[in-house]
């Protein structure tokens, strides 16, 4: 063990150490303080010039308080599930858009297939911001979509889109749907053609041999693409703040407003626990999909 | 040759236009002569000289600048300091932490990103502005240069760096003559990976960022909520241009790397 490698592995890690872990630490300290009038607003602090029986104080004021009122206040639960629902619905959305595009990526000539990619990872790196306010000329009361509506004339009023929950989820789509063509392109890429071929000579019809080869085979990519979409849209702020409506409920956006309008850090600490318990889930769920993708390449 | 069938052209067609129509109908109308955003009344560049007479405008992409620049350098060097020690450090004290420690910020939403590190700053008593979004924004985006640079440690062939030690190099030497040169496309496109989460990052930054600095995302966020405006679909014109100028002379070039390749490839062939 030299001092080279020591350093090596001891700054980035002493950097994570102190942006990541310890802010982590904080935010499970406040979740279980009381909120003040002070500044910063909340109680207890910790007293390090009283030494240990400063620590000590501080542990022995801890409460779950924050929880049992996220527990009680119905708001909570309903951003809570409501965050869920928007974000299974929009994921299952992408679903249905992702995968006929690259289903025909994969399809596609090959002299075409460098310029589709590029199609698709082009939006990827524009500014989100600026993709999410695309959306807002389109979906307004007097924007292309109803002025194109009418004039074909399917619709003779103007549709109430932007400001509600199908705009949330047209948003999620739009943004997140590169992150769920690129795996499902990447494993229908990898998919033997014989395979289908001999599943049409030995008497499949083309659905059937769809249905039985090409959707078990790419279900992978499937998985991986819709949890890259689920889980970033759970906790999504600026679609739903931006496109969303007074009854558009995400709690990316219920803790936003709770730390700066009003300024109970707290609570709005305790909203984020939730958050991240409520996303260990999918997460663990992903990453044993990623592993048995790594096991099956070897 | 295969042909698409219908079924595929007309899937691929639809999913491109919902892809691309949104962002086409804000450059032609940065060009539209009325404010009035949904009317047509003519061509005019106008929008964009206001956007560059726009003080606000002008230093809060000044701030972005400044906040992408130095998070991006910080955050290549330590992604691939750590992505070295995750794939070539070994067994070491605490290696699960750290290996967690890499990834975790890639699945965090960033609300709480966001407010743990506000939280941070304020505990310690550090003053809000560039250097605290430098540091926010160095944080998360290190974990994405990790990732990048890690896959191409991975796949490349081990027997290259033994050999260079074996002929006498350092561990160091071996690092910068070998290992840096083979994995230098995977730094720099970790590197481009973070200056663009930097440039665009909305959320963390309205966290960290006090009152003294405000980046453009902010700016550009704070107009958006009251609606469309000319000047920002010109400033969204102009971001829409360059990255998408990026994009294709970026993929151009790793294209014509990869044909020189297969060249030198052909060759060594045919003269073994």
């Amino acid at each position: 063990m030299n001092l080279r490698r020591t350093s090596l592995i001891a700054v980035p890690y002493f950097w994570l150490g102190c942006l990541f872990l310890i802010p982590f630490l904080i935010v499970f300290k406040i979740s279980l303080s009381d909120a003040a009038l002070s500044i910063p607003p909340y109680t207890p602090k910790l007293e390090l010039s009283e030494g240990w029986a400063g620590v000590r104080d501080m542990f022995s004021q801890f409460d779950f308080e924050n929880f049992e009122f996220l527990a009680t206040d119905d708001l909570y639960w309903k951003s809570y599930l409501s965050s869920v629902q928007i974000a299974l619905i929009s994921t299952f959305m992408c679903l249905l858009v992702g995968f006929p595009m690259a289903y025909g990526m994969a399809r596609a000539p090959q002299v075409w297939q460098p310029t589709l990619m590029l199609m698709v990872i082009l939006p990827f790196w524009t500014s989100f911001l600026i993709r999410v306010y695309s959306l807002i000329g389109i979906l307004s009361q007097e924007g292309m979509l109803n002025q194109f509506l009418t004039w074909i004339g399917v619709i003779s009023e103007p549709l109430t889109i932007l400001n509600t929950n199908i705009a949330v989820y047209i948003g999620i789509v739009y943004t997140y749907l590169p992150f769920m063509i690129l795996p499902i392109y990447a494993t229908l890429i990898k998919l033997d053609g014989s395979l289908l071929e001999a599943a049409e000579d030995l008497g499949c019809s083309r659905t059937e041999a769809f249905w039985r080869i090409t959707v078990p085979l790419s279900k992978a990519g499937i998985i991986a693409g819709c949890f890259l979409v689920f889980i970033p849209a759970l906790g999504e702020f600026v679609i739903p703040s931006l496109l969303g409506g007074s009854e558009t409920l995400m709690i990316g956006k219920v803790l936003y407003e709770e730390f700066f309008s009003n300024r109970d850090w707290p609570v709005a600490s305790a909203v984020a626990v939730i958050l991240l318990l409520i996303l260990i889930v999918p997460i663990v769920l992903y990453q044993r999909n990623e592993q048995r993708l790594i096991e099956a390449e070897q | 040759m295969r042909r698409l069938s219908w079924f595929n052209a007309t899937s691929l067609t639809l999913g491109f236009a919902f892809l691309y129509i949104p962002m086409l109908v804000v450059i032609i109308y940065s060009f539209n002569e009325s404010r009035l955003v949904t009317v047509w009344s003519g061509f005019s560049t106008k929008w964009y000289g206001e956007l560059l007479r726009n003080e606000a405008f002008l230093d809060a992409a000044w701030v972005t600048l400044q906040v992408g620049f130095f998070s991006s350098l910080l955050a290549t060097v330590l992604g691939t300091m750590g992505a070295y020690v995750l794939v070539r450090g070994g067994r070491f004290y605490g290696r699960t932490l750290f290996s967690g420690m890499m990834y975790a910020p890639l699945v965090m939403p960033e609300v709480i990103t966001g407010l743990s590190l506000l939280l941070l700053f304020i505990s310690i008593n550090l003053d809000r502005g560039i250097v605290t979004i430098v540091l926010a924004h160095a944080t998360f985006s290190m974990c994405y240069v990790s990732v990048v640079v890690s896959s191409r440690l991975v796949s490349f062939d081990r027997s290259v760096e033994e050999a260079a030690l074996d002929l006498g190099c350092t561990p160091f030497e071996a690092f910068r003559l070998v290992t840096l040169p083979i994995i230098a496309p995977a730094v720099i496109s970790g590197w481009l990976l973070a200056l663009t989460l930097s440039l665009d990052d909305l959320v963390i930054a309205s966290f960290v960022a006090g009152p003294s600095a405000t980046t453009l995302p902010i700016k550009v966020f704070s107009s958006i909520r009251l609606g469309v405006s000319p000047e920002i679909n010109a400033l969204s014109t102009i971001l829409i241009v360059i990255v998408t100028i990026g994009t294709i002379t970026a993929s151009l070039s790793t294209k014509r790397a990869l044909v020189r390749k297969q060249r030198a490839e052909r060759m060594a062939e045919q003269s073994a």
